[in-house]
């Protein structure tokens, strides 16, 4: 809009410049003196007017486009609704937390199975070498006594074991759902960060004008860009990083069957 | 007891897979979106879905939707597994016909409480 309206002008301008130049010119030739210098003037006035209007519509434009950086990435918005960048920090603080439970929660389970495995390795090692002897008939019968009481022992501590260990490996397989959270977390700052560098790039541009003095252009698309983000309310959003402040989002798997069972669930 | 998988993260895939292995269910085939998973649903003799909600493509929603509007699968079970958790997410699913709803992260415990009292409704 911006675009159409600065153009239009521009030609008026030109146009004006033209006129202005032919009665120059005109009166060069008729050899009027006073009125060649009272044109050079109309023209000097009418430059001087239009880069006035020029400065003036730049420092506009740049101050629309620091503004809308300002309102779309930065600042809160008028209901109170944190802003996007603000959110995409609080989402990135969500990845970490979750990476990091997944890391302490991985590393526990291996460091509580990694001595059960040794212990069943360890029994085992002992038994065979009393049954290496048994077979060798190097026995006697107290020895036998305690090889066939340790056998007992040692195969209910090793199904004991197993079923410790194959929880242990579950709950690390479980620790890993992180990826997918994260994934979509990142996902949306990501989207994020293309719209800053498409509001910096037309800032950029902007800017770049200055020199010229030819206006400000800003893309209808790059204006359009920040409005498309929130949808309906069924539209996906992903993990929800701040549960517990928000009303309209339930804050665990409670919650949700509180809430499928109020409609008959 | 032949289950489909449908998320668009493989991990999560997997980790609903071993689970549901866990639990005894070792029939399972995995899916990415809802693109994918329909035409797997209409040919393939399957008894239960898992899904996710947000995925590129077609959503689990939609995909739910298109069971349900689905002669043939309209009656199968379907549990949505999501990182959804908006109320009025979670109340336009349960509209839509969906049997359980089990927001991430989970545990194994309310993954199998959910597909258990799924059964038990569907046998019952």
């Amino acid at each position: 809009m911006l675009g159409q309206n600065q153009d239009s002008q521009s030609e008026d301008v030109w146009e004006e410049l033209k006129d202005r130049a032919r009665s120059l010119i005109d009166k060069l030739e008729q050899g009027d003196l006073q009125g060649a210098s009272s044109a050079i003037e109309a023209l000097n006035e009418a430059r001087d007017r239009n880069l006035f209007q020029e400065v003036g519509k730049l420092t506009r434009g740049l101050h629309d486009a620091i503004i809308n950086f300002d309102i779309e990435i930065m600042r809160q918005g008028e209901d109170g609704a944190e802003s996007r960048m603000a959110n995409a920090q609080e989402r990135l603080d969500y990845v970490i937390k979750l990476t990091q439970n997944s890391a302490d929660k991985t590393m526990d389970m291996v460091e509580e199975g990694i001595p059960v495995a040794a212990d069943i390795g360890q029994k085992a090692k002992t038994l065979r070498e009393d049954w290496v002897r048994l077979k060798r008939r190097e026995m006697n019968p107290d020895e036998f006594r305690g090889l066939y009481q340790g056998i007992d022992d040692y195969l209910v501590s090793a199904s004991d074991s197993a079923d410790l260990l194959s929880e242990k490996l579950n709950t690390i397989l479980l620790a890993q759902d992180f990826q997918d959270l994260t994934g979509q977390v990142i996902q949306k700052v990501m989207t994020l960060v293309k719209d800053v560098e498409v509001r910096l790039v037309d800032l950029m541009r902007v800017a770049g004008q200055v020199e010229e003095l030819t206006g400000i252009v800003l893309s209808a698309e790059a204006a359009q860009a920040g409005k498309t983000e929130e949808g309906l309310d069924s539209a996906a959003e992903g993990p929800q990083v701040n549960a517990d402040t928000r009303d309209d989002v339930v804050s665990g798997q409670d919650d949700v069957d509180d809430l499928l069972s109020s409609l008959g669930f | 007891m032949k289950i489909l998988i449908v998320d668009d993260f493989s991990t999560m895939r997997r980790i609903i897979k071993n689970l549901l292995r866990d639990l005894g269910f070792t029939n399972t085939s995995e899916a990415d979106d809802g693109l994918t998973a329909l035409p797997m649903l209409q040919n393939g003799n399957f008894d239960f879905l898992v899904t996710d909600w947000n995925m590129p493509g077609m959503t689990g929603i939609d995909l739910l939707k298109a069971v349900r509007a689905d002669e043939r699968l309209k009656d199968m079970p379907i549990l949505m597994v999501t990182a959804e958790a908006k109320r009025d997410q979670i109340v336009e699913a349960a509209q839509a016909g969906v049997n359980g709803y089990v927001v991430k992260p989970f545990t194994a415990a309310v993954l199998k409480e959910k597909i258990e009292k799924i059964f038990e409704r569907v046998d019952g």
